[in-house]
């Protein structure tokens, strides 16, 4: 096994899709992740989608990409034997993570006290979208009532339409991330004083924190910031300019910023489009240094933005990319996933690694790791675990013989 | 109104933060929630970008009267050193000797050029930990792009999941996406690192890259490119799995109620919530792969209905028959959210120069050490002199001198 920064700690992961990152993240430091399903399966093995399209409880790339690192068992943790064995292991483990509705692991007598009473050191991270408290705490929420909750489902989207979610479920990952923090602010508390305690993570509060200046807006000026479709607002007070242009082959982010931050840009922008005799004397004209966002015209900002789109539409995205390195412009394509693999950044920093799955004849392709240490840099990676794949390993580590563990299987246990 | 312990996680943790922007702040409070002494290091000379941001106070210029500033910087200290300036770098290396930690989010070259790379740090401070987060990472073909998250969010192609079929991508919500994603991959690598020093002794040098944290956002989709070759499609609010799914028209201006009915279950309460027991039976939407065979025309009935009502009287009538349902929630449903008031979001702390404003709190609790308010956001400099005599004990005489040289600019 390689040895990554949390190497010598192990993680119960009860979690469903709300709550995978948190543990993929503390799998990805090194953590010895072990995830708990129930005997069959985790529902979550149903979301798709999945590898070759055929659904199919071991093929869902959801699961593999969110579960790769971690080992895994099937254990029913409301049968009273199934009870017992999970105590065992939380004794001997320093995170379990969790993200039921709210009181579930109280009611079935797993709760924090219970499990601080076997183990005191143990940190609970509990995933849930409205955290265990309040008015809202017993909501159901998938993804895009999480996002409309937090505020940010309003802002994005056309002005002229109902606001429009990201498809990609995103709040299950701002509170997953969020929740891997907390457990570690705990955990670090805990190396201190040998005091374990109760992480409680909010989807709701974890997506939100994305408002940005969203609510200092209403507080200071009664102002609603709404949707702005592919244009930047709250830059300046009576003007919103195009981020999202067209090109010839696609799309590409530009945002038009003088000033300290933006006049390179701007300037190269209008040097390069010159070269290829496409900026006209305005444009030539103006000093980006001293060209301030906060007091510009709509009119102003289209006036420059004409001969913008015309240069860019005749550019492909990698040619705008390649173009903007060259001249150090914050100008960037959008990338779909098949961009992300050849890419020369990623591919030089050594990111994607190819995971072997063998009983699918196939090799994945996976993130190898968000952060590179100078030291203990070296965890171990592996595919996301069948259903029970490691329940002889983990039980035997336990002290079940293979006798026992027929009987457990055959109990409906593990 | 404390709770449990009085003691917090991070006391006696000490970071020094070159870290700015949106980064900084919310990479520092992680730690400044709980307990650790967060030295900020900025400059009238060239002012953090986020310091003139709107909203503005009163709509009356001044680096501490930025709304977006002043929300996200409750418990770190300021202290104002001109980099350019040489007996700046002396004091920051006094700084970094005595500090666990060096934080910093520029474009990879910025440090070097002042002297303050890893392998100095590491002369003047054996075992510091430094955190380097940037666009892209520390070396690589684009180590010296420029980088800022609305362009990181572009390149890492999560636009191209936002929007109608056939139409433009969109940017996710109003700001710069992946400022928010990256510092909680570098805070979780952080701490490890802290404990791994307290072990070891050593102190090492982490390198995140936000590009790269930014994929995590979208992994599902590099894996079905892999296996299946698809590439994104914009699908509007529909989901693949279930009808009816998405956002609602309700009463009143430009209001909204996300709706979700996942099963057969939420399905059947569904139609009896909205007056139409008898749609139950209706072949149309029998079972979930008829539901969404027909979601266009399921789509007309919800929204038939949700019209009539505010968006809350939609929402608490169909969560109270367990059918997930939400407010699309602006700027004043948030400030006001009950949910969020009662999980203490909101810490409302008096500024010198904003008055009683509302910075923001954090997103999970911790029930024996919880985040603590402990001051609002700085105004620059602010602790600049009780750094320099209390915390480095530097005589007045000194103070005066570095002062007068411009040192604090």
């Amino acid at each position: 096994m390689g040895q990554g920064l949390l190497s010598d700690f192990r993680v119960l992961d009860l979690t469903d899709e709300k709550g995978f990152l948190c543990g993929k993240i503390l799998a990805d430091l090194g953590a010895d992740t072990i995830k708990i399903e129930l005997p069959g399966g985790s529902p979550s093995r149903n979301i798709g989608p999945f590898h070759h399209d055929i659904p199919d409880p071991e093929k869902s790339l959801y699961w593999f990409c969110y579960n790769n690192n971690k080992r895994g068992i099937t254990l029913n943790i409301e049968a009273l034997d199934g009870k017992e064995i999970f105590k065992r292991l939380v004794e001997d483990s320093d995170f379990v993570i969790e993200s039921y509705t709210p009181g579930y692991l109280d009611e079935i007598g797993l709760g924090y006290g219970e499990l601080s009473a076997i183990n005191p050191g143990i940190i609970l991270t509990s995933i849930t979208p409205f955290g265990q408290t309040g008015p809202y705490k017993n909501y159901k929420a998938p993804d895009i009532v999480t996002m409309a909750m937090s505020g940010v489902l309003y802002q994005t989207g056309d002005p002229s339409g109902p606001p429009v979610n990201i498809s990609l479920p995103q709040s299950y990952l701002h509170g997953g991330a969020d929740a891997a923090v907390g457990s570690l602010i705990a955990y670090y508390f805990r190396e201190m004083t040998g005091v374990g305690q109760h992480v409680d993570v909010s989807l709701q509060q974890s997506t939100a924190l994305y408002l940005a200046n969203t609510i200092p807006f209403w507080e200071l000026e009664g102002k609603i910031l709404t949707r702005s479709g592919p244009y930047r607002q709250g830059l300046s007070p009576g003007a919103v300019q195009r981020q999202i242009w067209l090109c010839k082959d696609g799309y590409i982010f530009f945002v038009m910023l003088g000033g300290a931050t933006g006049a390179k840009t701007c300037r190269e922008l209008v040097r390069w489009m010159d070269s290829e005799g496409m900026a006209n004397e305005h444009l030539k004209g103006i000093e980006w240094e001293n060209w301030d966002m906060a007091d510009r015209t709509q009119q102003e900002i289209d006036e420059i933005s004409a001969p913008v789109e015309k240069f860019f539409l005749a550019h492909t995205k990698m040619e705008l990319w390649e173009g903007a390195v060259e001249r150090r412009m914050s100008v960037c394509p959008f990338y779909d996933p098949e961009d992300l693999l050849k890419d020369p950044q990623l591919q030089e920093r050594n990111f994607w690694i190819e995971i072997d799955h063998p009983e699918l004849g196939a090799r994945l392709t996976y993130p190898r790791g968000f952060a590179k240490a100078s030291e203990k840099n070296s965890p171990s990676f592996f595919r996301a675990p069948l259903i029970g794949e490691h329940n002889v390993e983990v039980y035997g580590e336990l002290g079940f013989t293979l006798q026992e563990m027929a009987l457990l299987k055959e109990g409906g246990i593990i | 109104m404390a709770k449990g312990d009085q003691r917090n996680p991070f006391d006696g943790v000490k970071i020094v933060s070159f870290a700015w922007a949106v980064v900084g702040p919310i990479t520092m409070r992680y730690f400044a929630d709980y307990g650790a002494m967060v030295i900020r290091i900025e400059t009238r000379t060239r002012p953090d970008l986020a310091r003139s941001l709107l909203p503005i106070k009163d709509g009356k210029p001044g680096l501490n009267r930025s709304g977006y500033f002043n929300h996200f910087n409750a418990n770190i200290l300021s202290m104002s050193l001109n980099m350019e300036n040489l007996g700046a770098i002396d004091l920051a290396k006094r700084l970094i000797a005595q500090a666990d930690v060096v934080l910093e989010n520029f474009t990879p070259g910025v440090m070097e050029k002042w002297g303050l790379g890893y392998e100095q740090l590491k002369q003047v401070k054996p075992d510091i930990i430094m955190v380097r987060q940037s666009g892209f990472g520390t070396y690589g073909p684009y180590v010296h792009q420029p980088a800022f998250g609305m362009v990181l969010a572009a390149i890492a192609g999560l636009p191209n999941f936002i929007g109608w079929p056939n139409g433009s991508p969109l940017p996710v919500g109003i700001s710069a996406y992946t400022d928010y994603i990256g510092p909680r991959f570098a805070s979780a690598a952080l701490i490890a690192a802290l404990d791994h020093r307290n072990k070891t002794g050593k102190g090492m040098f982490l390198d995140i890259s936000h590009f790269e944290t930014t994929i995590y956002f979208l992994l599902p989709s590099v894996l079905d490119y892999v296996s299946n070759g698809r590439k994104p499609e914009r699908i509007g609010n529909a989901s693949p799995s279930a009808a009816p799914h998405g956002v609602y028209r309700c009463q009143g201006e430009d209001r909204w109620c996300a709706i979700a009915v996942l099963n057969d279950e939420e399905w059947k309460s569904f139609c009896v919530i909205i007056g139409k027991p008898g749609l139950v039976g209706d072949p149309r939407f029998q079972t979930s792969s008829d539901r969404i065979k027909n979601r266009d025309e399921l789509d007309r009935i919800v929204s038939e209905w949700t019209v009539h009502f505010p968006p809350e009287e939609v929402m608490i009538r169909l969560q109270s028959v367990g059918v997930p349902a939400g407010v699309v929630k602006n700027g004043a449903d948030i400030y006001h959210d009950p949910q969020l008031r009662h999980r203490n979001y909101f810490w409302e702390l008096k500024h010198p120069e904003m008055g009683p404003f509302t910075h923001l709190g954090q997103s999970f609790d911790l029930s024996k050490t919880p985040a603590r308010a402990r001051m609002p956001s700085p105004c620059l400099g602010e602790h600049t002199e009780s750094i320099c005599k209390e915390f480095l004990r530097m005589s007045d005489e000194e103070f005066a001198d570095l002062l007068q040289r411009d040192v604090f600019k």
